[in-house]
C-alpha cells in the first residue's frame, strides 16, 4: 500500500525546504517528494489510485517525524508510572516518531540485557522508535563506568546518569573520553547536589515567601561550567540536559563560541513557566531542575532563538498520583510532557522567537544529529517518519485524556494552539486525529 | 463585618480589615478567660480536631483551651498516635476525619503547604497552626494583638525580628502582618539565616544585632532551632549567643520603652538572656495569654453561628 500526503506545507530543515509538496510513501520509505502543482493527478497515478491511499492535508504542516531525546518511559521497574506501551502511545499522540529514554529504571539500564529488553519491548509496541540511553555508571551510582562499547553494540545511543549528576569529575572525564571515541555524547544532568540538597523549588523570592528550601541557579551553573571545562580539555561530545538557568545559557553560548563540541537542550516548561506556578503548592509543577524566574525564561528563549540551545526535549517524567498527591516537599519531581511539548513549543513560533523551520530543527533534525540516528529528514529513500501538524487547531489540555499514565501536568485546563494530527512511523499511520 | 473565608491558611491572604476584625473579636474574648467559670456556650455542639504532625505544647494547648472555653468538643490527634505511623497519607487521614464531620480542623505540619492541600480536599474549615517554614498565622495574630494592646497601635512602629529568619514561619507571618498594618520591619541574623530576596517582602536586613535593634519599639527574638546546628548552618551556639543573644547591655540600643517578644519555647541564654526574658521589657507571657483569645476569635469567626 502506498500513501500520498497531498497538499501540505512541507518543512524540512535538513534540506532547507519550506514549500507545498506531495510526499509519496512506499514500503516504509519516502519514495517521492515533489512540488504540489495543485493539478489533477496524472494518469499513471489515477490508474494506481486503488493502491494509493491519498490523504488530503491542505493547510497542514508536514515535517520530519519529531524526536524527543529526553523521556522517561519508566519500564522496567516503575510500570505503575508508565510503560513502554503507554509511553509510546503518548509519544505518537504528541507527534513523536522517535523517543530516547533515560536509564533511571529498575534495574538501571547499565547492561546489555536491559538495553535489549527495552528495544524488544518497544519493537513489539511498534508505535514509535525507542532509542535507549544507557547509564554512565553502574547503577547510576557514580562509581564505575558501564560497558560503553557493549551497550552501544546492544543499541544504546548515548550515555547519561540523568536524575543524578556525575559528581566525580574524574569519572566524568573518563566517560566523556570513552563515549566520544565511540562518536557518542554524554548527556549531563548538571546539578551540584551539595548546593541543591533538601531543595524542592527554585531558590529566590518565591521560595522565601513559601518557606520552602530552594535549589539555587548556581547548583546547575557550577556543573555546566565544570562539564564544559572537561569537554574543552578532552575535546569530547557533551550534551547538557534540561537547561533552566540564564547562567547555563551564557556558559554554553561561550563554549560554542570557542568551538567546543557542546550541545544543549531545554524543556517546554523552562520557557513557559516560572516559579510563580508553585504559589499554590501545585506538586505537578515540581520539577528538577526547578522552574526558575522570568529572567531565566527570557534567557532560555534567547538561547533557543540564537541556537545556543539546539534541542527542545520534553523531559517527560510521568508519575503516579501517589507520587504527587502528597505534601509538596515529599512529592516526586517531574512533569508529564510528551503530549504537550509540541503545542507549548509552537507558542515560540507564534511569539516570533523561532520560525517553524527553526522549531523543527530543534525538535527533529538536531536531536537526530546529536543521537547520530538516521532520522530527522524527509529525504527520498529515508524512513517515512513524518508528523503532520495542524498549527491552528485549538484544544484544551485535559489530564484525564492523556495517553500517558502520568497525569502530572501543570497545564491541565490550559488552552493550546497547534497539534499533531497524524504521526507516521516507517510509513504506517500510528496516530491520527483528523476527520 | 464578617469573615467570609473558609480557612485561615496564612496572613498573606488576609486583608487589613480582616486582621482588624480578628483582633477586635479577640479583644472581646479576653474577658471570658478571666471569669470564674471560663466557658461560654458559643460553639456548643461543634467539633474541632487538632491535627498535630509536629511536636507542640503551647499552640496545641492554646487551641484546645480556646475550643473548650467556647464549649466546642476538641479532639487532639498527634502524629505518633495516628495512622501516620502505619503509613497513611495526609489526604487519607483528612478524608477519614472529614467523614466524621467535624467543623474545623487545626493542623500543624512540618511540610509547607500541607494545610493548603487539606483545605482543597475537605469541606471543613482549616486553620494553619504552623506549616514548615511557611506560615504560622495565629502566632502573628496574637503577636499583633499583644503589640496593639501594649502600644495602642501597630502602624508606625519599628519592629526587629532576630534569629533564623530563613527557617521561621513566625517571621514570615509577622512580616506579612506587621507590614500590612503599617509597621516598619527589620530582620536580623547571621547571613546564612537570612533567606534570599527577603527584602522584597518589604523589610530591612541587618547582620548585626545592635544595628538591627537601634531605636526599635519591639524586639521579637526567634528561637534558635538546635536541630539546625547539626546541619552546620551556623558554626556554634557559643558564637551565636555571643553575638545575637539579647541582653541588658545591647537592649539599650533600642527605645527606652522597647518591648521584647518571643514565640517560645525560649532557649534561655542562647537567643535571650534570662533577665531579659523575665524582666520588665518582656511581654512573652502576655503573648501566651492573648494566644487563647485569638484562637477563640478565629474559631468563633469561622464556625460560630450560621455559615
Amino acid at each position: 500500500m502506498k500513501l500520498l500526503l497531498a497538499g501540505g506545507r512541507v518543512i524540512d530543515p535538513s534540506q532547507n525546504l519550506d514549500a507545498h509538496m506531495d510526499i509519496l510513501i512506499e514500503n516504509g520509505k519516502i519514495a517521492e517528494i515533489e512540488k504540489n502543482t495543485h493539478k489533477p493527478k496524472t494518469d499513471s497515478r489515477k490508474s494506481a489510485a486503488r493502491e494509493i491511499n491519498i490523504i488530503d492535508i491542505k493547510g497542514m504542516v508536514v515535517v520530519p517525524g519529531l524526536i524527543d531525546m529526553h523521556t522517561h518511559l519508566r519500564e522496567p521497574g516503575f510500570e505503575y508510572r508508565e510503560t513502554i506501551q503507554t509511553g509510546s502511545e503518548a509519544g505518537a499522540a504528541g507527534g513523536f516518531t522517535s523517543v530516547a529514554c533515560m536509564p533511571n529504571t529498575n534495574p538501571v539500564n547499565d547492561t546489555r540485557s536491559v538495553t535489549e529488553y527495552i528495544k524488544r519491548k518497544a519493537a513489539s509496541c511498534n508505535l514509535v522508535n525507542v532509542y535507549p540511553i544507557a547509564s554512565v555508571s553502574m547503577g547510576s551510582e557514580g562509581v564505575s563506568l558501564t560497558e560503553f562499547m557493549d551497550l552501544k553494540d546492544a543499541g544504546a545511543m548515548a550515555f547519561s546518569d540523568d536524575g543524578k549528576p556525575v559528581t566525580n569529575s574524574a569519572l566524568m572525564r573518563r566517560a566523556l573520553e570513552y563515549a566520544s571515541s565511540l562518536g557518542m555524547s554524554i548527556i549531563s544532568h548538571c546539578e551540584d547536589t551539595c548546593l541543591s540538597q533538601g531543595g524542592s523549588m527554585n531558590e529566590g523570592f518565591v521560595s522565601t515567601e513559601l518557606g520552602l528550601q530552594g535549589i539555587p541557579n548556581i547548583a546547575e551553573d557550577a556543573i555546566v561550567a565544570r562539564d564544559i571545562i572537561i569537554a574543552d580539555y578532552t575535546g569530547a561530545l557533551l550534551h547538557i540536559a534540561h537547561v533552566s538557568t540564564a547562567g547555563a545559557v551564557r556558559l554554553i553560548r561561550d563554549a560554542k563560541d570557542r568551538g567546543l563540541r557542546v550541545t544543549a537542550e531545554t524543556a517546554p516548561h523552562y520557557f513557559t513557566l516560572t516559579d510563580e506556578a508553585l504559589r499554590e503548592f501545585d506538586t505537578c509543577a515540581k520539577v528538577n531542575p526547578p522552574l526558575r524566574t522570568i529572567e531565566d525564561v527570557k534567557a532560555v528563549k534567547e538561547g533557543l532563538r540564537d541556537g545556543t540551545i539546539d534541542v527542545i526535549a520534553s523531559d517527560h517524567a510521568p508519575h503516579a498520583s501517589t507520587d504527587k498527591e502528597v505534601e509538596f516537599e515529599y512529592a516526586s519531581f517531574g512533569i508529564t510532557g510528551l503530549e504537550t511539548s509540541l503545542a507549548l513549543s509552537l507558542r515560540l513560533v507564534d511569539d516570533g522567537i523561532l520560525t517553524l523551520g527553526q522549531l523543527i530543527l530543534r525538535m527533529s533534525t538536531n536531536p537526530a544529529r546529536i543521537l547520530n540516528i538516521p532520522k530527522g529528514t524527509l529525504k527520498t529513500g529515508g524512513d517515512a517518519d513524518i508528523t503532520v501538524i495542524d498549527p491552528n487547531r485549538n484544544w484544551t489540555v485535559d489530564r484525564n485524556k492523556l495517553r500517558s499514565k502520568g497525569k502530572n501536568t501543570p497545564f491541565h485546563g490550559q488552552a493550546m494552539k497547534g497539534k499533531a494530527i497524524m504521526t507516521i512511523m516507517g510509513g504506517e499511520i500510528k496516530y491520527r486525529d483528523m476527520p | 463585618m464578617k469573615l467570609t473565608k473558609k480557612d485561615i491558611l496564612g496572613i498573606k491572604d488576609l486583608s487589613v480589615d480582616e486582621i482588624n476584625l480578628i483582633l477586635d473579636t479577640a479583644d472581646s474574648f479576653i474577658e471570658v478567660s478571666t471569669r470564674e467559670i471560663k466557658k461560654v456556650p458559643t460553639l456548643r455542639g461543634k467539633t474541632v480536631v487538632n491535627l498535630f504532625f509536629e511536636a507542640s505544647t503551647r499552640t496545641r494547648t492554646s487551641f484546645e483551651i480556646a475550643g473548650k472555653r467556647l464549649s466546642a468538643d476538641t479532639i487532639n490527634i498527634s502524629a505518633t498516635t495516628s495512622s501516620v505511623v502505619k503509613g497513611e497519607t495526609l489526604i487519607d487521614t483528612a478524608r477519614n476525619l472529614e467523614a466524621m464531620n467535624p467543623d474545623a480542623i487545626v493542623i500543624r505540619h512540618s511540610a509547607a503547604g500541607a494545610p493548603h492541600m487539606l483545605a482543597r480536599m475537605v469541606k471543613q474549615s482549616i486553620i494553619n497552626a504552623g506549616d514548615g517554614a511557611h506560615e504560622h498565622p495565629t502566632q502573628a495574630l496574637l503577636d499583633m494583638m499583644t503589640i496593639r494592646e501594649k502600644k495602642r497601635k501597630v502602624s508606625g512602629l519599628k519592629v526587629a525580628i532576630v534569629g533564623d529568619i530563613a527557617h521561621s514561619r513566625v517571621a514570615r507571618s509577622n512580616i506579612y502582618g506587621l507590614t500590612k498594618m503599617g509597621a516598619h520591619v527589620i530582620v536580623a541574623g547571621p547571613a546564612m539565616m537570612i533567606p534570599r530576596d527577603v527584602e522584597r517582602m518589604g523589610v530591612t536586613v541587618h547582620n548585626n544585632l545592635e544595628e538591627a535593634i537601634k531605636d526599635v519599639d519591639i524586639i521579637m527574638m526567634l528561637r534558635i532551632q538546635l536541630e539546625r546546628q547539626q546541619q552546620k548552618i551556623f558554626p556554634s551556639l557559643r558564637e551565636y549567643s555571643n553575638f545575637f543573644c539579647l541582653n541588658r547591655h545591647n537592649i539599650k540600643m533600642a527605645k527606652e520603652d522597647v518591648l521584647v517578644m518571643h514565640p517560645g519555647p525560649i532557649n534561655r541564654g542562647i537567643e535571650i538572656a534570662p533577665d531579659i526574658a523575665d524582666g520588665p521589657y518582656s511581654i512573652i507571657l502576655d503573648q501566651v495569654t492573648n494566644g487563647v483569645a485569638v484562637r477563640m476569635a478565629l474559631l468563633y469567626l469561622l464556625i460560630g453561628g450560621q455559615r
